[in-house]
């Protein structure tokens, strides 16, 4: 059991490649953190420099307040799961499991008896003396996390432990790889580009960009108010819609239409120096049919109206898709995000403003539809910089 | 991520120490094929200007190219190159043919496949020499089942034109295994999904196998006739077993063996072997030239 | 070929038994055929059926009466058995580095093992003879094992090479993360997983070596090193009565034996070796 600081902890490599740069990072004794970001974000070297498989460039990384940054993985005492599980072909699931064990040169027994238990925790008693040839997907990767808890490390490290499973078994595996950090309440690093397992899994999450930390919070927080424009757009699925907007005392137009903001708004981006053109960003959840908001509401919300190209019906609500008359917001971190999300290949069509409504909207495909938004769920980000300036409301 | 990328790479001390270790990993068995290749080739040229009868050692002395000129205008030397290209050419030709026949039936067959890749395994493995005796005896008047069969009148292995079917024969026979496992390994990287679609398509069996097949399968085949048509040039076991190279059936391997262990003369020999290494880089360069960027030599690009 | 995408209908089943049955006669009658004259008797050797009339060992006996071809024998298996440990071995160094290891001149080393697989081996018989009867390793085992390992050395750099890279990086690093050193990732880890693909390099080093006879009918010239395929190649018919072909076929079932075991026991891993390093180059 321990905590895992990393001090400014950089990654260098020969050919100039800057993988991880200045990370800082406190995971508490027990804790559970998710480190979450797009492909190339350095999440992994990260991971890896806390292993000790990769050097550390510069900085300086402490497990249980020991400073570790030369000692080798085997003397670091943590345990880490893979995404190809790297099961050994050649051993049982009990060899597998009891490896690290006997590595440690404990006697039989006491092997014997942890493999047994981590076995009974993991149900996989049944499956002790086949090889991983033989075992599904799902029962290697039990093995792999068996094989890492087998020996009560001060930490778990996990690399995309779930990405390698089919979509139900994941949502399963998921929970259970929840339950059972909660019941061994051992300090658990998590790596994922899901952020789906990032939101449910950890206490805390990372976001990295670029080999930098972008924000580090608890999943809601991270929800609720990105740091920037970055965060915003990972974090929440579908993804929060951006539009170019203007500001001029204090009224805010965009191809959403004019909207006044309020008072606690205009204090927060006067305090933050806004310039006068900004990125709008709100959540498609954020969005109502307007004929289902009640009169007293409809009056303090912003309105828009289209002409809807696509509805989805997911029975408890229905995904309205509504073309805009704009380009889609650009900027770097916009870029990187959908071409992350793949959105680069899809023909270009334009924005458009998704809106997940209630499941009572009579919407329909080509019919005009009428959506409400609250302004004040909206976040207003700098083009420049992508820092949130509505964060001080 | 490109963590396995990068993980290799590591601080600039540990680089050193990789390069180090490659090259210590990788000395002996460069230095034991230079040194067994590399330096009796570059003395044989030497040997090559030289004349150099182990029968008559105290004549040794530096003559130039005399040596070259006597093999090149001597008919000995063209007749054995002749027949080792003919050799080449009908051997490497007809074992791709039987070959693709032979992979095409080892990939799919429905019934029997291990039986079918292991009997086919035996004349690969089987010694080139006993192999050749086998067909000595069966071609053999009166001993062999063949010769009874066949030509019940004649001593096939006493004519030229004959004797030569045979030893192609021979040779196609003992490689023609080889050449179905390169090309059934090219038959595997075939997608089955391609086949389909190309079935779907509207594509029947020649046009599959001529406009989807044969195109994926394009490196494999070149691998497979690159070092066959190399290796065939080389023929000697067969034809030492089968003629002796008798009734002008000598190879340019058969001849160099004459020359050196009959005729002792070194001079000559290394000017044989000179001679023969250029042909062999030449059909290399050909190959290479012809059929581009698939050759071997590039495929080093695939290997990382 | 492309006839259908594999339904197993009865009809098909006879088409692709005919077939294989084809080949199966077309890769054993040579085979079947040698075997047979070595258990005719003198009498019926010249009877030109495949099998024979009368049974008999007495080509077997004689064979094994003189040291001709026993001591060939010998010299055969010790030859080709002391190539093959240094040929894989030092394949396995080459190979791991080819593998795994980042260093200037791997191309080098790559494009040079190409050439010796390409190079004509008759070229060297010349010069070698020379250079051996100098060196004193004319004649001799080490004048052999040193031309085998040579051209066996582009295989077994290849075979291995491929089997080693198929070994997937993350097991040595959760090796290590597990506790283990790097000697005990390679002892424990690594190494359990390349056997396979050095009996593999080891069996086709072998074949080779067993098989070769330029080289051994060149840089040989007595019984001290003389291998087996160069010995019954000589047999003449003055140990004997006359005829030489009864001891002769006998001999060369002997020296087929082995290969016979090998290809019976080993099949896939030899398919698997040959194609693995061919395919990729």
């Amino acid at each position: 059991m321990a905590d895992i600081v990393l001090d400014k902890v950089s990654k260098k490599f020969p050919d100039g490649t800057i993988a991880a740069s200045d990370v800082d990072l406190e995971v508490g004794d027990g804790e559970f953190v998710i480190l979450v970001g797009p492909s190339g974000c350095g999440k992994s070297t990260t991971l890896n420099m806390i292993a000790g498989l990769e050097d550390i460039s510069s900085g300086d990384l402490y497990i249980g307040g020991e400073r570790m940054n030369d000692k080798a993985p085997k003397d670091r005492d943590i345990a880490m799961v893979f995404q190809s599980y790297a099961l050994y072909p050649n051993m049982t699931v009990r060899e597998n499991m009891s490896f690290p064990l006997r590595l440690a040169k404990l006697d039989k027994a006491t092997v014997a008896q942890k493999v047994d238990e981590a076995a009974r925790v993991l149900e996989l008693e049944q499956l002790l003396d086949r090889k991983p040839a033989n075992l599904s997907g799902g029962q290697r990767q039990r093995v792999a996390m068996g094989r890492a808890i087998v020996r009560s490390p001060k930490a778990y490290l996990m690399d995309e432990p779930l990405s390698n499973l089919d979509a139900k078994l994941r949502v399963q595996m998921r929970t259970q790889v929840s339950r059972l950090q909660k019941q061994l309440g051992t300090t658990t690093v998590y790596v994922t580009h899901d952020q789906t397992e990032a939101m449910t899994l950890g206490d805390r999450v990372v976001v990295m960009r670029q080999g930098r930390v972008q924000q580090v919070g608890p999943p809601q927080e991270l929800y609720d108010s990105p740091a920037n424009l970055f965060v915003a757009g990972f974090i929440g699925s579908p993804a929060m819609n951006f539009v170019h907007a203007r500001l001029t005392d204090g009224q805010l137009s965009s191809v959403l239409g004019d909207v006044s903001l309020s008072g606690s708004l205009r204090r927060a981006l006067a305090a933050s120096d806004a310039p006068a053109d900004l990125i709008l960003g709100i959540r498609p959840e954020h969005f109502e049919d307007a004929g289902l908001v009640d009169e007293a509401h409809l009056g303090t919300g912003a309105r828009f109206e289209g002409q809807a190209d696509v509805v989805e019906s997911m029975g408890s609500d229905k995904y309205v898709y509504l073309p805009l008359a704009a380009e889609r917001a650009s900027t770097a971190e916009l870029d990187e995000l959908a071409a992350d999300a793949g959105a680069t290949d899809l023909p270009a069509s334009g924005a458009q403003l998704v809106t997940r409504l209630s499941a009572e909207s009579p919407a329909t495909e080509g019919a005009q539809v009428r959506v409400w938004f609250n302004p004040e769920k909206i976040h207003l980000f700098d083009p420049e910089t992508g820092r949130n300036l509505t964060l001080a409301r | 991520m490109t963590v396995l990328q990068e993980g290799r790479r590591q601080l600039s001390e540990g680089k050193r120490a990789e390069r180090r270790l490659g090259w210590l990993l990788c000395a002996p068995a460069a230095v034991v094929m230079v040194a067994v290749t590399g330096w009796p080739i570059i003395y044989s040229v030497w040997l090559s200007l030289q004349r150099y009868d182990l029968r008559f050692p105290a004549e040794r002395e530096f003559i130039g190219l005399s040596n070259y000129a006597a093999v090149l205008s001597n008919g000995f030397w063209w007749n054995a190159f002749g027949v080792t290209m003919l050799i080449t050419v009908v051997s490497v030709a007809v074992e791709f043919v039987l070959g693709f026949a032979l992979a095409l039936v080892m990939h799919r067959t429905l019934v029997g496949r291990g039986l079918v890749r292991t009997s086919a395994l035996i004349p690969y493995g089987i010694v080139t020499v006993v192999a050749a005796f086998s067909w000595r005896y069966a071609w053999t008047p009166g001993t062999g089942y063949l010769a009874n069969l066949v030509t019940p009148d004649g001593a096939p292995l006493t004519e030229r034109a004959s004797a030569l079917g045979i030893i192609i024969v021979a040779e196609i026979w003992k490689t023609t295994p080889f050449m179905a496992l390169l090309l059934m390994a090219g038959l595997a990287l075939v997608p089955e999904d391609l086949l389909k679609a190309a079935a779907v398509d509207g594509a029947g069996a020649w046009q599959r196998f001529r406009s989807v097949m044969l195109p994926v399968m394009k490196p494999a085949i070149l691998v497979a006739l690159l070092f066959r048509t190399l290796d065939a040039f080389r023929i000697f076991d067969n034809i030492f077993v089968l003629t002796a190279g008798a009734n002008e059936t000598s190879s340019v391997s058969m001849l160099t063996y004459n020359n050196l262990i009959k005729g002792l003369n070194l001079g000559i020999g290394s000017t044989l072997s000179v001679l023969i290494f250029i042909a062999v880089a030449i059909i290399a360069f050909i190959f290479v030239r012809l059929f581009g960027t698939a050759a071997p030599g590039s495929a080093e690009e695939g290997r990382r | 070929m492309g006839a259908g995408f594999g339904e197993a209908t009865p009809a098909r089943r006879w088409r692709w038994g005919l077939l294989d049955l084809a080949v199966i006669a077309f890769a054993l009658i040579p085979v079947l055929w040698i075997a047979s004259l070595s258990f005719k008797t003198t009498a019926t050797l010249t009877d030109g059926r495949l099998i024979p009339a009368e049974w008999t060992l007495e080509n077997y006996q004689s064979i094994f009466d003189t040291s001709q071809f026993t001591r060939a024998l010998v010299n055969s298996i010790g030859i080709a058995l002391i190539s093959t440990a240094i040929a894989v071995v030092l394949g396995m160094l080459a190979a791991y580095a080819v593998a795994r290891l980042d260093f200037p001149g791997k191309r080098a080393l790559i494009g040079v093992s190409l050439l010796i697989a390409m190079f004509p081996q008759v070229s060297l018989v010349s010069p070698l003879f020379d250079i051996e009867r100098r060196l004193g390793l004319f004649d001799t085992w080490p004048g052999l094992i040193l031309p085998y390992i040579t051209f066996a050395l582009p295989l077994a750099i290849y075979t291995q090479s491929a089997f080693f890279r198929q070994i997937p990086w993350d097991l040595e690093k959760a090796a290590k993360m597990d506790g283990a050193t790097q000697a005990q990732a390679f002892r424990r880890v690594i190494a359990p997983l390349a056997a396979p693909g050095v009996v593999t390099t080891a069996i086709l080093v072998f074949i080779f070596a067993w098989n070769d006879f330029l080289f051994a009918v060149t840089l040989t010239s007595t019984e001290r090193s003389r291998t087996a395929p160069v010995a019954l190649s000589f047999f003449t018919g003055d140990s004997q009565f006359e005829d030489p072909t009864g001891s002769i076929s006998a001999a060369a079932v002997v020296i087929t034996i082995p290969i016979i075991i090998f290809v019976l026991l080993f099949q896939r891993r030899i398919v698997s070796g040959l194609t693995s390093g061919a395919v990729k180059g």
